[in-house]
């Protein structure tokens, strides 16, 4: 034993340790990444065995899977520019024209991240639906035969809805970079005869882009994904890829369809997901003040 | 403070006010009220009533939210042990096979769920390992799901964990898993409560998973909801839907309060 030298002995041990990685690797290996990998498999081969890329030629050229995909895409990007004006807007007041009670306002709107994405498309039908609130309100004022508010029911009340749902997960870090801002610099450039939209533009701003940054392509992948809020509403014309999966697997059972959609779905999720993790390490994720 | 004087400082907050009323006041209010609405046919509901909330405690109701509360906790309780082990794990390499893995652990949550059930559709539905139609398919899809987020969440926590108790115990001569078992994991507790209470609520209201791959004896409140929205029943379902927040709410409320032993700070 004495004969071991210690170089040695600090590789036996260094590779002792990595062996602890190896139970939750193969766990996530079997649970996640093979049934992944089958789901291309089935989109290459369908039910036979020769691979072929006829089913990606067919779904690919259907116009119900294009419709799916510029949804997808258009939703996603409406919806995250408007959880960055809100909560860039939100952000502002509560941070710089603070209040008794701004804190506990910030944290309600931040508990809508624990609830349920639908929990908000099924409060939209009692307010915007056709028998809602605001429809009826303005039927009986203005005695109208119809429903003149019938927004919930085109791309418009799912972009409103992902709006409310993924707006806190905006203003989480800009609240967080809005608190290192001195307080001080804001006072001395108003004191210097700064306009607060001035102050807005040239101090507040571009002190806040690696949060908007980061909390605007979060909002992208989140959006990209959601699958709740597109179900409840539920309106006929409006279908996104997430739906059309569940639409072909469970309603269909085209299973060649649905795995072929899911990893366009996918490709799309994970090429997000580089861009975001590019930011987070092009700013840090301490500046962009997410963990 | 950016706007100085009374009137702007006034509009500014009405314009908040507006603002967070709209879009956040007004759909929480809403569906608290259709939950406990009779009947609504004008602008407001004509009588109130409790019946819509003694629906969803008995019958099929009841024990969804029996099966949304379990599915969570032994999910959760799953993906904290396996995110947790992960991050420690993955503690001790290098920086590149560690940021390589790092992204691996990561990837499942930004896949839509749907592609995570359909997938668990695909590999589980035949022999050798048949899953489908099994209360397990339902915990592994929301396993998968928020392991991820455990594993985030502890890693962030032991990247704030100063490396001087760990160092002090090490050289006081504390065996490994001692040292992981009275220093590391007691000084991480908050990120452990944090990951786990972030975990049950997603559990709570997963939806695109679970709705591909559900048994008939296994349906989840989120699944429950949809089931009543889809056949007209909006109350019964707004009803419910308050269920599953009020509950989620309590249970991250009840962990909140658990003391941590030691803080990281």
């Amino acid at each position: 034993m004495a004969s071991v030298s210690v170089p040695m002995g600090q590789r036996i041990r260094f590779d002792m340790r990595n062996v602890w990685i190896a139970p939750p690797l193969l766990i996530l290996a079997v649970l996640f990444f093979y049934p992944l990998s089958l789901i291309a498999g089935v989109s290459l081969a369908g039910g036979g065995h020769s691979i072929s890329l006829s089913h990606y030629t067919a779904v690919l050229g259907s116009a119900l899977f294009r419709n799916a995909l510029l949804h997808t895409i258009g939703i996603a990007l409406a919806s995250s520019a408007g959880c960055l004006a809100l909560g860039f807007t939100l952000s502002l007041i509560l941070s710089f024209v603070p209040f008794p009670g701004a804190r506990i306002l910030a944290r309600l709107i931040d508990t809508f991240i624990a609830l349920p994405t639908f929990l908000v498309a099924l409060a939209f039908t009692f307010i915007y639906g056709s028998a809602g609130v605001l429809n009826e309100s303005l039927m009986r004022l203005l005695h109208l035969p119809l429903a003149p508010v019938d927004f919930l029911y085109s791309p418009w009340g799912v972009i409103l809805a992902e709006v409310t749902v993924y707006t806190p997960f905006v203003m989480r870090p800009l609240l967080a970079a809005f608190s290192l801002i001195e307080q001080a610099q804001i006072e001395v450039a108003c004191g210097l005869g700064a306009g607060p939209f001035r102050v807005i533009r040239q101090i507040i701003l571009p002190a806040a882009i690696p949060a908007l940054l980061a909390g605007g392509s979060l909002c992208l992948l989140l959006t990209v994904n959601e699958f709740g809020i597109v179900l409840f509403i539920g309106a006929k014309g409006v279908i996104t890829l997430p739906l059309l999966v569940y639409d072909k697997a469970i309603q269909e059972f085209d299973y060649p369809t649905a795995c072929v959609i899911a990893v366009v779905n996918v490709a799309l999720s994970l090429s997000l997901y580089s861009l975001y993790r590019m930011i987070m390490s092009r700013f840090g994720g301490a500046r962009a003040g997410l963990v | 403070m950016l706007v100085w004087s009374r009137l702007g400082r006034g509009a500014t907050w009405a314009l908040l006010a507006l603002l967070a009323g709209v879009v956040y006041g007004l759909p929480a209010a809403m569906i608290a009220l259709a939950s406990f609405s009779g009947q609504w046919n004008g602008v407001l509901p004509s009588h109130l009533t409790f019946v819509h909330y003694i629906h969803a405690v008995e019958g099929n109701s009841g024990s969804q939210l029996r099966v949304s509360i379990v599915t969570g906790m032994l999910a959760s309780a799953a993906a904290l042990a396996s995110g947790s082990w992960a991050a420690l794990a993955l503690r001790g390499m290098l920086p590149l096979p560690r940021r390589m893995l790092d992204i691996l652990f990561f990837i499942p949550s930004a896949v839509p769920s749907v592609s995570v059930g359909l997938g668990l559709l695909v590999a589980f539905s035949h022999p050798p390992v048949l899953l489908n139609g099994t209360i397990a398919i339902v915990l592994i899809a929301h396993f998968v799901l928020i392991s991820a987020f455990t594993y985030v969440n502890v890693s962030a926590g032991l990247a704030r964990l100063p490396p001087e108790y760990e160092q002090i115990a090490e050289s006081l001569g504390a065996w490994p898993g001692y040292r992981l078992r009275r220093v590391t994991l007691p000084l991480i507790t908050p990120y452990l409560i944090a990951a786990f209470s972030l975990s049950f609520a997603l559990s709570m209201g997963e939806l695109g998973a679970t709705v591909m791959v559900y048994p008939p004896g296994w349906m989840t409140m989120p699944v429950g909801i949809f089931a009543l929205t889809d056949r007209g029943e909006i109350f019964s379902a707004a009803a419910l839907t308050m269920l599953l927040a009020a509950t989620t709410l309590a249970v991250l409320v009840a962990l909140s309060q658990i003391p941590a032993k030691a803080s990281a700070r």
